[in-house]
């Protein structure tokens, strides 16, 4: 062991492994949004204990928790790769609507949920093609088709809902949207997927491709990685799991609505953002996205038990969104 | 004499960034264990020529001779499975990564379901990196590369060549700021990746650099090869009469 100065801080390194200093400094972005968040839950707990020191106020959270963790943990492989995909709400609605269609014509809901994921990948292969082919900035590309596909969704249903009650007491109900007791079964679902994310972002080829490229895309061209592909597997990344979730969120509802999805579009970008990644590509944390969404998600019921109006909802949002980036960019010390 | 194809060939390869000729029916080759320096002022074409030999651009027209054979639809990743390793200008690095993934960029030590062996990756870069000279303890495979200074970047670039066990190494100014005892390591790094057997091709704008260690300089002007010498042919000063010449008048002759 040796004491040894660095940026004017004494750290004790170890002869091997991860020193107590390193260790911070790698994993800065998700200590800072865990610590953001156990403060936040410190201040809910405090201001009403009566709802927080229960489970109810947690498997409440959960049940659309996992939703903004399925997307936002892809997301962060987009934006790590330098890109960002706001087509995805619509992604979500345009999913539902071939899953409910498919189910209520009578397809088997395993084989309808396959189908929708083909819709998703195909939606995020139809940004690749926008953004990677077609050369157009990545932030427009999505945006156009978040308009889009959200356009086509309205003009099939003709705004009207369809109704999934047939499917209430099935098996594939209770599958991917049931209870184990009190527990919602979609948060088992959410963080596996979290974990296959993680395990992709940290210990994986995809996830050190992606961080080369949002680092330095001539460098990562140069050593051969194929760009084009590793960004288009990211945006049908994010297909596949915004299919995912407009499934998951109809079976929730019992229910589709052309407007499903719509309300993710912020709050995953905030829960990737608040997680730790930064916009600037080259580096991203999962698990502080999967955080990140714990935070977003408490934030509201948190406000509510504290005896706050609904009104103050987004001014909170706001409030954490700002403070948690103003944390994130004080602990990031490279200068860009 | 030597029987045995070159290492690379091109013959009459050019290559235009719109109407301009970066490099104008040029024929180059590399021997196995061969120093070839490349040199010519800015925009001779020097830097288009050992990106097309690295697959980074595709020429225009011409052809390609790797050990012998003809390559069609010559790429970067092609280039590194050919054992052709390049060290950049720019050197190549993503700077938020660490040292250890900039080794291995693009070419992962993975194992089944391409799984990164981020032990084995780590334990290689600490061995590459102290064979190249740097013991620093700071100086750990997990480092950001962005903190290192320009001799330890060259030093994570040069490191890169050193473990895939490149036949070629394409150094593109590899002493250009740096300090003379770095300057030095690059040198030396290359004469005994010689004596291993591997060749290299390198550009500098140090004259003294490319007579050190050469064992052919190359003189381009405009986009083509104006004239070659072995190294016992010429001596420094006459040769830096000759570059004189071609950058006036573009020929070799005109000094003689």
């Amino acid at each position: 062991m040796q004491l040894l100065r660095r940026d004017g801080i004494l750290v004790e390194r170890p002869a091997f492994g991860l020193s107590a200093g390193k260790f911070l400094r790698v994993h800065r972005a998700l200590i800072g949004a865990s610590g953001f968040y156990v403060a936040l839950m410190i201040v809910f707990i405090g201001a009403a204990p009566s709802v927080f020191l229960k489970t109810d106020a947690y498997t409440a959270v959960f049940v659309s928790l996992p939703l903004l963790v399925i997307i936002a943990v892809p997301m962060v492989f987009v934006v790590a790769a330098g890109e960002i995909d706001l087509s995805f709400a619509s992604t979500v609605g345009i999913c539902a609507l071939v899953f409910a269609e498919a189910t209520q014509g009578g397809v088997n809901p395993f084989v309808a949920l396959v189908l929708a994921i083909i819709a998703g990948v195909a939606a995020g292969a139809a940004n690749a093609i926008l953004v990677l082919y077609v050369g157009l900035p990545s932030l427009v590309a999505t945006l156009g088709m978040y308009f889009f596909l959200r356009g086509i969704v309205q003009l099939v249903s003709q705004g009207i809902g369809i109704p999934l009650d047939f499917m209430q007491y099935s098996f594939f109900t209770r599958l991917f949207v049931g209870h184990i007791g009190s527990f919602p079964v979609q948060m088992i679902w959410g963080l596996g997927l979290g974990l296959v994310g993680l395990f992709l972002f940290n210990r994986h080829r995809f996830g050190a491709h992606i961080c080369a490229i949002g680092d330095n895309m001539l460098a990562a061209t140069e050593m051969g990685i194929n760009v084009r592909r590793v960004k288009a597997l990211a945006f049908m990344y994010v297909g596949a799991t915004s299919a995912i979730v407009g499934v998951l969120s109809s079976l929730i509802n019992i229910n589709f609505f052309p407007t499903v999805g719509d309300g993710l579009l912020l709050t995953v970008l905030a829960a990737v953002f608040v997680g730790g990644t930064p916009a600037w590509g080259g580096v991203g944390t999962v698990a502080g996205a999967i955080v990140g969404a714990f935070t977003i998600s408490f934030i509201e019921p948190g406000i509510i038990a504290i005896g706050l109006t609904g009104f103050y909802t987004q001014f909170f949002y706001g409030l954490v969104i700002i403070l948690s980036l103003v944390g994130h960019r004080f602990a990031v010390r490279h200068a860009r | 004499m030597n029987s045995e194809p070159p290492l690379v060939e091109l013959r009459s390869v050019s290559k235009s960034f719109g109407n301009v000729y970066a490099v104008q029916d040029v024929d180059f080759q590399v021997r196995r264990a061969e120093i070839v320096g490349l040199i010519g002022d800015n925009g001779a074409g020097k830097s288009t020529l050992i990106r097309i030999i690295a697959g980074v651009h595709e020429p225009d027209s011409g052809e390609l001779y790797v050990r012998g054979r003809k390559i069609a639809r010559w790429n970067a990743a092609k280039a590194r499975d050919a054992k052709i390793e390049t060290v950049y200008q720019d050197r190549a690095l993503a700077e938020q990564q660490t040292i250890a993934s900039n080794i291995f960029l693009g070419r992962e030590v993975t194992g089944p379901l391409g799984m990164l062996k981020v032990r084995e990756q780590h334990a290689e870069a600490e061995k590459l990196m102290r064979y190249l000279g740097f013991t620093s303890k700071v100086f750990a495979p997990d480092s950001v590369v962005g903190r290192l200074s320009g001799g330890e970047r060259q030093g994570v670039a040069i490191a890169r060549a050193l473990y895939f066990k490149a036949d070629l190494i394409i150094l593109d100014e590899p002493t250009t700021a740096l300090s003379l005892t770095e300057s030095r390591k690059v040198l030396e790094f290359q004469l005994r990746a010689k004596e291993e057997g591997s060749s290299s091709i390198f550009i500098t704008h140090t004259i003294a650099h490319a007579y050190d260690v050469a064992d052919r300089l190359v003189i381009m002007d405009r986009g083509r090869i104006a004239g070659e010498f072995r190294r016992g042919d010429v001596d420094l000063e006459a040769l830096i009469a000759n570059l004189q010449a071609v950058a006036r008048t573009g020929h070799l002759e005109a000094a003689r």
